[in-house]
C-alpha cells in the first residue's frame, strides 16, 4: 500500500459536551440526543446508528428535557424557560414558546401525542395543546411548592405523576388537582441527607409509579393508595434517570456512579401469574453520571457527562447474533470537524465556539518504516478565532490554498481572508455578505480556491467566486420543487467542473458548474450518505453509506463503474460490514488513480481497485509485514483492502502530498482527563 | 473379659465434621453431622454429642431428614447403602442396599418413596444424579435397585446440586454452566457463562448452587467471588441474572433462609454474609469465624444457621447472626510438624491445630479441649504469604513445662526462629509464657526433648540444630530481687565435628543424653556434659533415636535413613543387633519396654512392635494403612485392658495412635473406640431429655444440695431436710411418663398435701425426732443410690421413688403404688 510519512496530530483539543437528554422515537427508530451545550443530534438506529442530523447549540439554551410527539415532531425545553420545536427537514428551529414558569426542568408528551406537559421552576405544571403547526397553552395544574423535576403520564392519559423535591405528586388531568402526595424518605444509608430530589418518575399502566431519587433509591409506589410498595437501594449516589420499555416489562435506571441497572418484571414462579420487579444486570459503561437513559425494544441506551452514547443491546431481544448484538459506544460526531490546506500544511480545527488554525511541524530527518522522526520545526498554533454571539459553529472550512477561512453559525456566515507575510499572519474579514448567506450547513472551497460552495439550510446551494479581497455570487442551485431537504455533504471535482451534494436521505445530486445546471442524480439508496468525494481525472464519484457500502459512480457516464458493479455483485467482506463507525472522509492519491483512501474512527483504508476483492474466507485485516514474506504469498494474500489500525480514534486523515499523510487522533484518555472528576468509589484491593 | 478378637485398625474419631453440610432437626434442637463412618447428633444448645449413629461401613457421604417424618434421618455412604435412622433414640430403622458407591443424598417432600443420590458409573469422573425408589417393606434390610436417571455429567459435590420450588426442578452446576432439569416437562435448560481465558472471565467457574424456597430463583456461587441470581430460567432466551459481589475469593457455599428473604454466603474470607432481599446494598456480616466456610445450612424452623469450617468446626449461629455454639473436631487444616504428643495432665492428644496454635484434643470424647495460641499473631489468610510455622513442641516435667519452636523462612538465608517455654499455671489451668528465646540456634532446630527423670529437680531441655550444636537449657532464677521469677537459660553448648545434630534423646533415668550427628550417635553424661562414647554405623543419617525403657534401659535404638534399625548396648558399647527396616515412625511405650516402629513399603505401611532386648518382634501387622504414616504415639490407658494373647499384650497398658498423610487418625482396637463413648453419651442423653422447666432447676440445685447435705449429715446430727423431703415426690412425678400420670388436678392435692404433711410431722411430732433423723439419713443414702442407679439405668427409672416414699403417709403411698402398678402393666403390654 505504499509508504507514507505521517503527521500524527494529537493537539486537536476537542472535548464533546456531555449528554443531557435522550429521547427514543419508536415509530421512526430514531434517537434524539441533547448535549449540555444545547446541541441536539438525531441518530438513525436503523441506519447503523448514524448521526444523520444535528441542530447546533446555543449558550443560553441548555436543554433539560427532550421528547418526541406524534412520531415526527421533536420538542425540547430548557432552563431559559422556552419550549422549542425543531424542524427536522430544514434542520433549524421552528419556533420557541416561553412557558412563563421560569426554567423548565421536565417535559412529557401525553400518550396520544396531543398534549404537552412541562414542569417549571416555580412549581407549576403547565399543559399545552399541540396543534399541527404550533403549541398552545391550555391551563395550569395545582401549583406545587418546589420545582417539578420529572413528569410522567399514565398510559391512559388520565393521571400524571410529577416528581419534585422530597415528594411525588399525582395529578388528575381532568381536574388538574393533586390527588396524592407521596413523601420520599430522605434517609440515606441511615443518615438524613440533604433534600431528596426525585430525578425521575415513570407511571405504569397498572398504577404503579416508579421513582428514582438522589438518595440512590428506586421506589415503587401504588398510585391508588399513595403508598410505598417496594424500595431498592441501588447506589451510593444519585439515581438520575429512568426509562421504561413499551411493554412495561423492563426498565432501566442510570446512576451518578456511571452504572446502569436493568430491572425486569419476572414471574415469581413459573406456574403462577404473580410477577415482581427484580434488579437484574448492572452495566458499567460510563465513568461519570448517567444523565439520560432510553429503552428501545431491543436495547438500553444511556448517555451522560462522560459524553459517550452507549447502546447496549438486550441479548434476549436480539433475534440473530450478528453485529447488531454488540455494544456500541458513540463518542465523536459523525461529521468532519477538521479541514486541511494541503498547500500550506495547515489544519483548521472547529470547536463549539472557536476555530483554531495550526501549521504542521516539519522534519528533515529520514528513517525506516515505523520510525518516529524528530521534528525540526514544531507545530504552530497560528490563529484562534472566536465567534461572536452565543451560537455554536455549524461548519467551517479552509481553502486548499490556505488563504480563505469560512464558517457559519445558525444566523451568520463569516468569510475571512488570510495574508501570509513570512511568519506573520493577518486576518481580514470579508464584510457585506449577501443576505441569502445567513446560515450554512456545509462549506466547501474548490480545489483552486477560486470558488466557494455553500449549502444553506433551505436546501439551496450557492456558488460564489472569490476574488482578491472580495467575492461575487455566481449562481444558486435551487432545490427541486417540493423538497425542502437540506444538503449536508458536498464534494467538488478537482478540475472544478462538477459539484456533488447529498442530503440526509435522498440521493446524491451532481451539478455541472460550468453550465450551472443539474447534471444527474445518483439513484437513492436506503442508507444515508456518510462521505462523498470525486476522483481526479476520471471524475468518478465515490460514495460511502452508513451501512458501510461504498459505491463508485462515473459522473460523465452517469452510471456506476464496472468496479462498483463487481463489488456489489460479490459483496463486501463480512468484517468490513461489521465495523461500527461510519466512513467520514474519502480522498484520492494524485499519482495512483486506482487507489481510494478512506477512514473511519478506528481504521484507515486504501482500496486498491486493481487487486482482487477479498471474499469472506480471506483475512481482511492483514497486518502484512512487507519485508520478510515471499512475493508469491504476498500476491496470493493481497487483496483490494489495505487496512491500518495504528491510528485511533481517528478524527481526520488526508493526503498532503504523494508521500505525506496527516492523521488527527483524539485519544479517549485525553478527553476523560478534561472531564470533571467522577464520584470516587472504593475499589477492592486499592 | 474381652474376647480375643483380632486387632484391627480402626478410625478413632477426629473425622471430618465438615465433609458435608450439617443438617438441623425440625425443631432445631439437634444438629446432625457426618463424622467418618458415623453420623453424630449434637445438641444445638449445649454442643454436646447426644448420639452417634453407627452402622455404615464406609464414609458417610450424605444426611437428610426424612421429609415425611421429621424424627427420622436418611444417610448414605460409600458402602452403597441408604440407612434410615430414628435419631431421637439412635436406632437404625432400615437399610436400603443400592449397591453403588453413593456420593450424596437429597430428599424431597414431593417424592415420597424415593431419594436422590449421586453415583458414578463407568468413568471415574462422570457423575450422575439418579432417583432411587425405596421399596416399602417391613424387613430391616431392603434391596433398592430401582434407579431412574435424572441428570448426567454433574459435579460430585452435593453443593453443586439444588432442588427448587418444592421439587419442580433441579439445578446442577459444573465448570462454566448451569443446567436446570424440570421434572414435569422433563426438559433440561443449560446456561453457559463465558469461559474465555482472558482475565475478566477466567474465574467464571461455578462453585455452588442454591434454590430459592418460594420463588423461581437460583443462586450460584462462582470462583471469582460473584454470586449470580438467575431468574426466568424456564426460558432459554429470556433468562436473566443479577450479580452480587462482595467475596474476593471463591464462594464456597450458599444457602437461602427458610422464607427466602435472605441469602447466606461464605468463603475463604471466614465471613458469613447475609444478603437481605437479595440486594447488593442490604447485607449483614458475621466476621472472624476463624477459618474458611465450607458449608452453610439453615434449620427448617428458620431460627438457626450453621457453618462448617475448614478447621473441622461447626458453628451454630442464631438468626440475628450471633454465634451460639461451636462444635470443634480435630483440626486438620495445617501440616502437622509437631507430631503427636500426649499432654501428661489431661491425657489429651496434642498437635498442630489452627495456624499458629497447639490443639489439645480429647481422644476419649472426640472433641477439642482447647487451643493454645503459640505464635500470638494475627493470621492473615492469603495465598502465597509465608507464615510463621509452629514446628516443634515438647512437654516436660509431667506437663509442667511446654517448649515450642516456631520458624519462618522467607529466603534461604533469612531464617526467623523462636523458642518459647510455657509454664503450667495451676490457677488458670493453662500454659503461661515464661521464656522467649530469639534465634536459639543459627539454623533449623531438628529436635528438642526434656529430661523427665525424677531425680532432676532442675528442669532441663535439650535442643539440637542443623547448625551443628546441641544446647542444654536449664531453669534458673531470673534477675528478680525476690528470686521468685524463673527463666530458662542456656547451660551448655555441645557439638561434634561440625556435623549437623539431627536428634536428641534422654535416657529414662536422665543420666545419659544421646545426640545423633548425622551418622554418628554420641552419648553424653548429663551431669558433667562430657562425651562418654560414640556409635557409628555408617548406614546413613540417623532419623530416629530412642532409649529403651524399664528393663531394657541399657539399650539405645537408632533408625537410619538407609533402612537400618540398630540397637546398641550401652554397657558393652557395642551393637547388639540390627535389622533391615525402613523405619518411618519409632515410638517407645512409656508404660512398658515395647517400642513400635512403622515401616514404609511400596504397598503400604507395616507395624512392628518389639522389645529392644530381643531382635524378634512381638507383634507384626502388615499393611496397616495404604498411605504413608507420618506420626504415631502411645497413649496410656486409663483402665488397663487384659489381652491374654501374647501378641496383643502390648496393647494392654497403652493404646497406639497414628496419623497418616491424609491426616486420618487411626488406632488398633478389637472394638471401635466409640463404643467406649456410649455410656457417657447415654448419660448425657438422660440429662438432655429433662426439660428445662423450673423443676429442672430445682432438681439441678437439689443434686448439689444433696451432696452438701450428705456431708453435713455426717458432721452434725441436727440436719433438717426440708427440701430433699419434697423432691422425691417431684422427681417421681417427673420420671413417670406423662401419658400414664393421672390428671394434674388429681395429683396436685396429694402433692401439695405431701408437702404440708412433712412439715406437720416435723412441727408436731417432736418426740420422734431421733426416728426422723434416722429416716433422714436413710433417705440420704437412698438418694445416693438413686443417683447411682440413674446413671446406670438410663431413663427407665420410674421405680426410683420407691425407697423415698416412706416420707409420705401410708395411704398416699398406697395410692401412688397403684399408679405405678398401672403404668408397669402398660409397659409390659408394650
Amino acid at each position: 500500500m505504499g509508504e507514507f510519512k505521517v503527521h500524527r496530530v494529537r493537539f486537536f483539543n476537542y472535548v464533546p459536551s456531555g449528554i443531557r437528554c435522550v429521547a427514543y422515537n419508536n415509530q421512526s427508530n430514531r434517537l434524539a440526543v441533547s448535549r449540555t451545550d444545547g446541541t441536539v443530534e438525531i441518530y438513525n438506529l436503523s441506519a447503523n446508528y448514524f448521526q444523520e442530523k444535528f441542530f447546533p447549540g446555543h449558550e443560553s439554551r441548555a436543554t433539560e428535557a427532550l421528547c418526541w410527539a406524534k412520531g415526527q415532531r421533536l420538542f425540547s425545553a430548557g432552563l431559559n424557560g422556552e419550549i422549542i420545536e425543531y424542524d427536522l427537514q430544514a434542520l433549524n428551529i421552528k419556533y420557541a414558546v416561553d412557558a412563563f414558569g421560569g426554567p423548565i426542568w421536565s417535559m412529557a408528551v401525553s400518550p396520544c401525542g396531543s398534549q404537552l406537559l412541562v414542569g417549571c421552576e416555580d412549581g407549576s405544571v403547565k399543559l399545552f395543546q399541540i396543534t399541527p403547526d404550533k403549541i398552545q397553552f391550555e391551563r395550569n395544574f395545582d401549583r406545587q411548592k418546589s420545582r417539578i423535576l420529572s413528569l410522567s403520564w399514565h398510559p391512559s392519559g388520565t393521571h400524571i405523576a410529577a416528581g419534585s423535591i422530597d415528594y411525588i405528586s399525582v395529578f388528575a388531568v381532568k381536574s388538574g388537582s393533586a390527588v396524592h402526595k407521596m413523601l420520599v424518605d430522605r434517609q440515606y444509608m441511615g443518615v438524613s441527607k440533604r433534600k431528596c430530589i426525585i430525578w425521575g418518575v415513570a407511571f405504569l399502566s397498572d398504577g404503579t409509579i416508579i421513582s428514582v431519587d438522589s438518595a440512590g433509591k428506586v421506589q415503587f409506589w401504588d398510585s391508588a393508595t399513595g403508598t410505598l410498595v417496594k424500595n431498592h437501594l441501588i447506589a451510593n449516589a444519585d439515581v438520575q434517570s429512568i426509562a421504561v420499555s413499551d411493554q412495561e416489562d423492563s426498565f432501566v435506571v442510570g446512576t451518578a456512579e456511571g452504572t446502569v441497572f436493568h430491572f425486569q418484571l419476572v414471574s415469581v414462579t413459573s406456574n403462577s401469574s404473580e410477577k415482581q420487579w427484580v434488579r437484574t444486570k448492572p452495566f458499567q459503561h460510563h465513568t461519570h453520571d448517567v444523565r439520560a437513559v432510553a429503552h428501545s425494544p431491543t436495547a438500553l441506551i444511556s448517555g451522560g457527562t462522560d459524553t459517550h452514547l452507549v447502546i447496549r443491546p438486550l441479548m434476549e431481544k436480539v433475534e440473530v447474533k450478528n453485529y447488531d448484538a454488540a455494544l456500541r459506544k458513540i463518542t465523536f460526531p459523525h461529521r468532519r470537524l477538521i479541514s486541511c490546506s494541503k498547500k500550506r500544511h495547515l489544519l483548521l480545527f472547529q470547536f463549539a465556539h472557536h476555530l483554531e488554525l495550526w501549521r504542521l511541524g516539519s522534519t528533515v530527518a529520514t528513517g525506516k518504516n515505523g520510525d518516529t522522526l524528530p521534528l525540526s520545526k514544531d507545530a504552530d498554533h497560528l490563529l484562534h478565532l472566536k465567534t461572536k454571539g452565543p451560537e455554536n459553529i455549524i461548519c467551517s472550512c479552509i481553502s486548499p490554498c490556505g488563504s480563505w477561512i469560512a464558517y457559519s453559525t445558525t444566523s451568520r456566515f463569516f468569510l475571512y481572508r488570510l495574508n501570509y507575510e513570512h511568519d506573520n499572519i493577518s486576518l481580514q474579514r470579508v464584510s457585506k455578505m449577501p443576505a441569502f448567506l445567513r446560515s450554512a450547513l456545509q462549506i466547501l472551497f474548490s480545489e483552486d480556491s477560486t470558488k466557494l460552495f455553500v449549502a444553506s439550510n433551505q436546501g439551496s446551494l450557492h456558488t460564489i467566486r472569490l476574488l482578491e479581497g472580495s467575492f461575487k455570487h455566481l449562481h444558486t442551485f435551487q432545490p427541486q420543487s417540493g423538497t425542502v431537504e437540506s444538503m449536508c455533504l458536498l464534494a467538488v471535482s478537482p478540475d472544478g467542473n462538477w459539484l456533488a451534494a447529498s442530503g440526509t436521505s435522498a440521493g446524491v445530486h451532481v451539478y455541472n458548474i460550468k453550465h450551472l445546471k443539474l447534471h444527474c442524480t445518483v439513484p437513492a439508496y436506503n442508507f444515508p450518505v456518510t462521505a462523498l468525494a470525486i476522483a481526479p481525472n476520471t471524475n468518478n464519484l465515490v460514495i460511502a453509506h452508513s451501512d458501510q457500502q461504498v459505491f463508485e459512480y462515473s459522473i460523465p457516464d452517469k452510471q456506476y463503474t464496472e468496479w462498483s458493479r463487481t463489488i456489489q455483485k460479490q459483496g463486501f467482506h463480512y468484517l468490513w460490514l461489521q465495523r461500527d463507525t461510519p466512513i467520514t472522509h474519502i480522498s484520492f492519491h494524485p499519482k495512483r488513480p486506482m487507489h481510494i483512501l478512506l477512514h473511519d474512527a478506528y481504521m484507515f483504508c486504501i482500496i486498491d481497485k486493481s487487486l482482487p476483492l477479498p471474499n469472506d474466507k480471506t483475512l481482511l485485516y492483514n497486518p502484512l509485514p512487507p519485508t520478510n514474506e515471499s512475493d508469491v504469498i504476498r500476491r496470493r494474500t493481497a487483496h483490494a483492502f489495505k487496512i491500518s489500525k495504528i491510528y485511533k480514534p481517528l478524527l481526520f486523515m488526508d493526503l498532503l502530498d504523494e508521500r505525506t499523510l496527516v492523521a488527527v487522533e483524539r485519544p479517549l484518555d485525553d478527553i476523560i482527563a478534561q472531564l470533571p472528576p467522577p464520584i470516587k468509589k472504593k475499589k477492592f484491593g486499592t | 473379659m474381652v474376647e480375643e478378637e483380632s486387632v484391627r485398625v480402626v478410625r478413632c474419631g477426629g473425622s471430618e465434621l465438615n465433609f458435608r453440610r450439617a443438617v438441623f432437626s425440625a425443631d432445631s434442637k439437634y444438629i446432625f453431622c457426618v463424622s467418618g463412618d458415623f453420623v453424630k447428633v449434637h445438641s444445638t444448645a449445649t454442643e454436646e454429642c447426644v448420639h452417634i449413629l453407627q452402622g455404615h461401613r464406609n464414609l458417610v457421604t450424605g444426611i437428610q431428614l426424612n421429609p415425611n417424618n421429621h424424627l427420622q434421618l436418611y444417610s448414605c455412604s460409600f458402602d452403597g447403602t441408604v440407612k434410615l435412622w430414628d435419631y431421637v433414640d439412635g436406632i437404625l430403622i432400615k437399610t436400603f442396599v443400592v449397591g453403588l458407591k453413593l456420593h450424596a443424598l437429597f430428599t424431597l417432600p414431593s417424592a415420597e418413596d424415593s431419594v436422590f443420590v449421586i453415583i458414578n458409573k463407568e468413568k471415574p469422573d462422570v457423575f450422575q444424579l439418579v432417583s432411587v425408589k425405596l421399596p416399602k417393606s417391613s424387613s430391616q434390610e431392603i434391596e433398592a435397585k430401582e434407579l431412574s436417571f435424572v441428570l448426567d455429567y454433574i459435579n460430585q459435590s452435593p453443593k453443586c446440586i439444588a432442588f427448587g420450588n418444592e421439587g419442580e426442578y433441579v439445578a446442577a452446576v459444573r465448570d462454566f454452566y448451569l443446567s436446570v432439569y424440570f421434572f414435569k416437562k422433563k426438559t433440561t435448560s443449560r446456561f453457559t457463562l463465558s469461559s474465555s481465558r482472558n482475565k475478566k472471565h477466567a474465574k467464571n467457574n461455578f462453585t455452588c448452587v442454591a434454590c430459592h424456597p418460594k420463588e423461581d430463583c437460583i443462586a450460584t456461587g462462582h470462583k471469582d467471588g460473584k454470586i449470580r441470581l438467575w431468574r426466568n430460567f424456564d426460558d432459554d432466551k429470556k433468562y436473566t441474572y443479577t450479580c452480587l459481589h462482595w467475596h474476593h475469593d471463591m464462594v464456597m457455599d450458599l444457602a437461602f433462609s427458610v422464607t427466602g428473604t435472605s441469602l447466606l454466603s461464605g468463603g475463604r474470607e471466614s465471613v458469613l454474609v447475609e444478603w437481605r432481599d437479595a440486594t447488593e446494598k442490604n447485607k449483614e456480616f458475621l466476621p472472624r469465624l476463624g477459618a474458611t466456610i465450607e458449608h452453610i445450612s439453615v434449620s427448617p424452623a428458620g431460627d438457626l444457621f450453621c457453618t462448617s469450617h475448614s478447621d473441622n468446626k461447626i458453628i451454630v449461629i442464631h438468626r440475628n447472626l450471633e454465634a451460639s455454639a461451636v462444635i470443634q473436631g480435630l483440626v486438620k487444616d495445617s501440616n502437622i510438624f509437631t507430631g503427636l504428643m500426649v499432654d501428661p495432665r489431661t491425657k489429651a492428644l496434642v498437635l498442630n491445630g489452627k495456624p499458629g496454635h497447639l490443639q489439645f484434643y480429647s481422644l476419649q470424647h472426640d472433641k477439642q479441649l482447647y487451643n493454645l495460641d503459640i505464635i500470638q499473631q494475627e493470621y492473615i489468610n492469603d495465598s502465597g504469604l509465608i507464615q510463621i510455622e509452629l514446628t516443634k513442641a515438647a512437654f516436660g516435667c509431667y506437663g509442667n513445662w511446654l517448649a515450642t519452636v516456631e520458624q519462618r523462612q522467607e529466603k534461604e538465608t533469612e531464617l526467623e526462629l523462636q523458642m518459647k517455654l510455657w509454664m503450667y499455671n495451676k490457677k488458670t489451668q493453662g500454659f503461661v509464657l515464661n521464656t522467649k528465646v530469639n534465634m536459639p540456634h543459627e539454623d533449623h532446630i531438628t529436635a528438642l526433648c526434656f529430661c523427665n527423670a525424677e531425680k532432676f529437680e532442675n528442669p532441663t531441655l535439650v535442643t539440637s540444630s542443623k547448625d551443628g550444636h546441641f544446647k542444654v537449657w536449664i531453669l534458673t532464677d531470673d534477675s528478680d530481687i525476690y528470686k521468685k521469677a524463673v527463666g530458662w537459660t542456656c547451660d551448655f553448648v555441645g557439638s561434634y565435628h561440625k556435623y549437623q545434630a539431627t536428634n536428641c534423646c534422654f535416657s529414662e533415668d536422665g543420666s545419659l543424653l544421646a545426640v545423633s550427628f548425622e551418622e554418628i550417635v554420641t552419648i553424653w553424661d548429663s551431669e558433667t556434659w562430657e562425651l562418654k562414647c560414640t556409635f557409628c554405623q555408617r548406614a546413613g543419617k540417623i532419623r530416629h533415636l530412642c532409649f529403651g525403657r524399664l528393663t531394657c534401659s541399657k539399650y539405645l535404638l537408632g533408625a537410619t535413613e538407609n533402612g537400618i534399625l540398630c540397637c546398641w548396648n550401652l554397657l558393652s558399647c557395642a551393637l547388639e543387633w540390627s535389622a533391615k527396616l525402613n523405619v518411618r515412625v519409632m515410638e517407645p511405650d512409656p508404660n512398658s519396654e515395647n517400642i513400635a516402629a512403622i515401616s514404609r513399603s511400596s504397598v503400604g505401611s507395616d507395624l512392628f512392635v518389639f522389645k529392644p532386648s530381643e531382635p524378634r518382634p512381638l507383634y507384626i501387622q502388615k499393611n496397616i494403612s495404604r498411605e504413608e504414616v507420618q506420626w504415631g504415639v502411645f497413649v496410656p490407658r486409663d483402665v488397663p485392658e487384659s489381652f491374654t494373647s501374647e501378641a496383643y499384650q502390648w496393647l494392654n497398658r497403652s493404646q497406639f495412635y497414628f496419623l497418616t498423610k491424609s491426616q486420618t487418625l487411626l488406632t488398633f482396637s478389637t472394638k471401635s473406640p466409640e463404643e467406649k463413648l456410649t455410656p457417657t453419651s447415654k448419660q448425657l442423653l438422660a440429662e438432655e431429655s429433662l426439660p428445662t422447666t423450673p423443676f429442672y432447676f430445682i432438681l439441678g440445685k437439689h443434686r448439689e444440695q444433696q451432696d452438701e447435705k450428705i456431708n453435713e449429715a455426717f458432721e452434725s446430727e441436727l440436719v433438717q431436710l426440708p427440701l430433699t423431703e419434697n423432691i422425691p415426690a417431684i422427681s417421681e412425678l417427673l420420671h413417670t411418663p406423662a401419658h400414664v400420670l393421672p390428671s394434674a388436678s388429681f395429683l396436685c392435692s396429694k402433692f401439695v398435701s405431701s408437702l404440708l404433711l412433712s412439715k406437720e410431722t416435723k412441727s408436731s411430732e417432736e418426740i420422734s425426732e431421733d426416728v426422723d433423723m434416722e429416716e433422714g439419713k436413710e433417705s440420704d443414702d437412698s438418694d445416693e443410690e438413686n443417683d447411682f442407679t440413674e446413671k446406670i439405668q438410663d431413663t427407665n427409672n420410674t421405680d426410683l421413688g420407691e425407697d423415698l416414699l416412706h416420707q409420705l403417709s401410708k395411704s398416699e403411698e398406697k395410692e401412688l403404688r397403684k399408679f405405678r402398678k398401672v403404668d408397669y402393666s402398660w409397659i409390659t403390654v408394650l
